[in-house]
């Protein structure tokens, strides 16, 4: 059995420093004369981007799941949302959302600060009324673009222009609402940011299919987050490239995430924010969780090499293709996205298990675990089927219930037992004392 | 007098399969009421609408989720039974998450020669919504043309999308006569009306329409009105409901629901390009809650509904976990409310507790003043 050196990340407070710089400075926009907005991390973030550097946005989903982690302000949001008689099964991202909204209770301390307006884009059938009922609390302005035009294999000229002629109607709503003239410039340097940031991530995770991994996935999780937080911003792009050259390092220093590595699993959908001591009871097992089309791809932007195998999406500055007027630039960034990998089950969930089944290969995975996430429709959309199909490929895969943002939901032991069947099922064996569990 | 379309609603099957004998064509699934039924027609194909049978099933689990609707598990299971064996072909015009999964798992797991999802769009309160539709259009007559191995004409549309308007037109007309004081038709006959119309060649559906129509005019029911009900809300063809709604001192006059008004309430505007003149009537159609944003286009059509139709209360019906209406349901009931509309919030399933839902919907009832209860 490997023991493997493992140490904590150099760039963690990093992360931790610019996560909170991001709800400081929504909170603080209009102490400066800025504008805030809020709406989904699928949203366009560039967009408003054009607006100024004084524009500081809140993504709902990051947003909740910080509520979610804190168990007690969670309960307290959820049961706000039902009072007002919202079904309990709802995205529990935005029943934790509204709560927050409802309460005036800010997540980061103070009260809730009331965005401007509210600018999302629509796949999932929660993410367009999410913000219609914000915009209709708040009395603010709401505009969505329609992202649902099917999976990027068959995106079009037809396909595509649909999308970037609504981001054209966009910023024309965003200077009448805001009064603002638009700076394309700032549009380019934001779209530049986010295939950056969004390819960046990509090298990182790949990085991950070293043996031992250098990251775990609950780690990642801190990590990832940044890109669905502000995708398009220069700190992002900078930081994920700083990122990337430490988890090399560690490559090269035989440094990683778990000491007893001994089997590699990949998660799939977003984890139960509050139970996240579940990776670390699998840790026990030496066992862990190298990522998920999740993390790897909710943000980061992928695409298939011409060996079949998966890697990076290289941006149009790595093509050596300069952006230089609008319409272009809402072109990269419309392409861009309809090519995020978590955007193309929601047309055919076979589309996902090819991609999952890509990621057992390359990264080498001994087994998966899909959450039956109860909190949300948009990733859970299918999900019965990627389990069919990855038991049809061979690979074991356990499932387990839960929500993301409802800890009503989650039966802790439960999941420790299937957790133990499944370990048993591959033939690893508990290696030390199990953390923080029951 | 609905005799025929009762047969034709309970025995869809039968039609279909005696439809393809008849016209040596074949059958093709629709899922959602979203499909463009009018370019399959012209394909000489029979467009039938797949709806769920009410009965509880347990094929359905290893394939969706427990979380997504009764009803797209209940149309799934149509599938995975054989019970629509004689489709060769499915189509998906995109709506909620819920739906398409009865889709794409149907086409993983039960046979079909032809299967097309339409990207219909999401958004459809944008102008951009109109052409891209027209080109998404455009691409399903391709699919559906290179299915068949010839071309469908201009003039075989433009057919088909008349007859389409004739249905719709005569169906409104069966509509306009449940506004009067006392209907002519139950809740439970015009259900039936408008659900057996997916399941049927609108030539013979539109026959039956004009042969009763005259005689609808002038026909009286031999039961008391009692209170004027609308019923709103996810897919419904839950006929035992309505029909005990009905048999405690009520008439549901009106709906806003995919299987009843919805279905058939605006017709295609001919301006020269059939083409886009079906894209046009599909974005405009009073929409599904999942398609109803930025603005809630959908209430105020409903209010006029309920004013039009002098309802006395309104029925929130929604199928367990249906996400969309679910985001409707909190403001809808409070505009309702706030228009001197009471409302009885009611979540269905695949099947209904009738026994309970009777006394809720008899206390209802009696809320509204309802004294034929007595």
């Amino acid at each position: 059995m490997s023991e493997y050196r493992s140490e904590p990340l150099k760039c963690w407070p990093r992360a931790k420093e610019l996560r909170l710089k991001y709800y400081q400075d929504y909170q603080k926009a209009r102490e400066r004369g800025g504008i805030r907005w809020t709406g989904g991390a699928w949203s366009f973030d560039a967009i408003p981007a054009g607006l100024g550097r004084d524009v500081y946005n809140i993504t709902g989903e990051p947003y909740a799941a910080s509520i979610a982690f804190d168990r007690k302000l969670s309960t307290e949001c959820l049961e706000a949302a039902e009072a007002k008689g919202w079904a309990r099964d709802l995205c529990s991202y935005m029943r934790n959302y509204w709560g927050s909204m409802y309460l005036g209770k800010y997540a980061f301390g103070g009260e809730y600060p009331d965005p401007d307006f509210c600018f999302q884009d629509h796949i999932c059938c929660s993410h367009a009324k999410w913000y219609q009922h914000v915009a209709e609390y708040k009395k603010i302005p709401y505009f969505c673009i329609d992202v649902s035009v099917g999976p990027y294999k068959d995106v079009d000229e037809n396909r595509l222009m649909f999308v970037v002629n609504q981001m054209h109607e966009a910023i024309e709503w965003l200077e009448k609402t805001t009064g603002r003239k638009y700076q394309d410039e700032l549009l380019i340097e934001a779209v530049e940011n986010e295939t950056r940031s969004t390819a960046t991530w990509a090298e990182v995770c790949c990085l991950n299919m070293n043996k031992p991994a250098p990251l775990d996935e609950k780690t990642m999780y801190s990590l990832y987050v940044h890109g669905t937080l502000a995708k398009h911003s220069k700190d992002v792009a900078d930081f994920y490239e700083e990122l990337r050259d430490e988890v090399k390092y560690r490559i090269d220093n035989h440094i990683a995430a778990v000491p007893n590595e001994q089997c590699r699993l990949m998660s799939d959908t977003q984890p139960p924010w509050g139970f996240l001591k579940i990776f670390r009871y699998l840790e026990g097992y030496g066992a862990i969780s190298v990522g998920s089309l999740y993390t790897f791809g909710l943000i980061g932007i992928w695409e298939t090499k011409p060996d079949g195998s998966w890697g990076p999406r290289p941006t149009p500055m790595q093509k050596g293709e300069k952006i230089t007027t609008r319409d272009q630039a809402l072109r990269v960034l419309a392409d861009w996205n309809l090519s995020k990998p978590e955007w193309q089950h929601f047309y055919d969930p076979n589309l996902k298990t090819e991609m999952m089944l890509q990621i057992v290969k390359q990264w080498q995975l001994d087994g998966v675990m899909l959450h039956l996430n109860r909190g949300c429709e948009g990733l859970s959309c299918g999900i019965m089927e990627n389990r069919l199909g990855i038991a049809k490929a061979g690979v074991p895969v356990m499932t387990f219930e839960g929500n993301m943002g409802d800890e009503r939901e989650f039966d802790e032991k439960r999941v420790v037992t299937r957790i133990d069947s499944f370990m048993e099922t591959l033939g690893i064996k508990m290696l030390g004392k199990p953390a923080g569990i029951g | 007098m609905f005799t025929k379309f009762h047969e034709w609603y309970k025995n869809r099957h039968d039609y279909a399969r005696a439809w393809r004998e008849q016209n040596d064509g074949e059958v093709v699934g629709c899922f959602c009421s979203y499909v463009p039924e009018e370019l399959i027609y012209a394909a000489g194909l029979l467009p039938v609408r797949v709806l769920g049978s009410h009965e509880p099933q347990d094929v359905t689990e290893p394939h969706i989720f427990g979380m997504f609707c009764p009803f797209c598990r209940d149309v799934l299971a149509q599938g995975l039974k054989g019970r629509y064996n004689y489709l060769k072909g499915i189509v998906l015009a995109q709506s909620c998450l819920h739906l398409r999964q009865a889709f794409t798992s149907w086409r993983n797991h039960v046979p079909a020669d032809f299967a097309h999802y339409i990207y219909f769009p999401n958004k459809v309160q944008t102008k951009h919504a109109y052409s891209y539709y027209h080109g998404e259009l455009v691409k399903f007559r391709k699919a559906l043309e290179e299915w068949i191995g010839r071309a469908i004409s201009d003039d075989s549309i433009k057919a088909a999308a008349e007859l389409y308007n004739e249905n719709r037109r005569l169906m409104r007309e069966v509509y306009e006569l449940r506004k009067a004081a006392n209907p002519p038709l139950t809740g439970l006959e015009a259900m039936i009306m408008v659900a057996s119309s997916y399941f049927v060649d609108k030539k013979d559906h539109n026959a039956e329409l004009k042969r009763i129509l005259p005689e609808l005019k002038s026909r009286t029911l031999e039961r008391e009105t009692g209170g004027r009900l609308m019923i709103v809300g996810s897919e419904n063809d839950d006929t035992e409901f309505v029909q005990m709604v009905e048999s405690v001192g009520a008439t549901v006059v009106v709906d806003d629901h995919c299987t009843g008004s919805r279905y058939f309430w605006n017709a295609t505007e001919f301006s020269g390009d059939v083409m886009q003149d079906i894209a046009n009537r599909y974005i405009d159609r009073p929409p599904c809650p999942t398609k109803d944003w930025e603005e809630r286009s959908r209430f105020p059509h409903v209010l006029q509904l309920a004013r039009e139709y002098n309802v006395d209360g309104v029925i929130l019906i929604q199928q367990k976990f249906c996400d969309p209406h679910e985001c409707d349901m909190v403001p809808l009931k409070e505009l309702l409310n706030n228009n001197d509309l009471p409302t009885l919030f009611l979540e269905f399933d695949v099947t209904v507790p009738v026994g309970q839902f009777r006394i809720r919907v008899e206390a209802f009832l009696e809320m509204l003043g309802v004294e034929e209860l007595f």
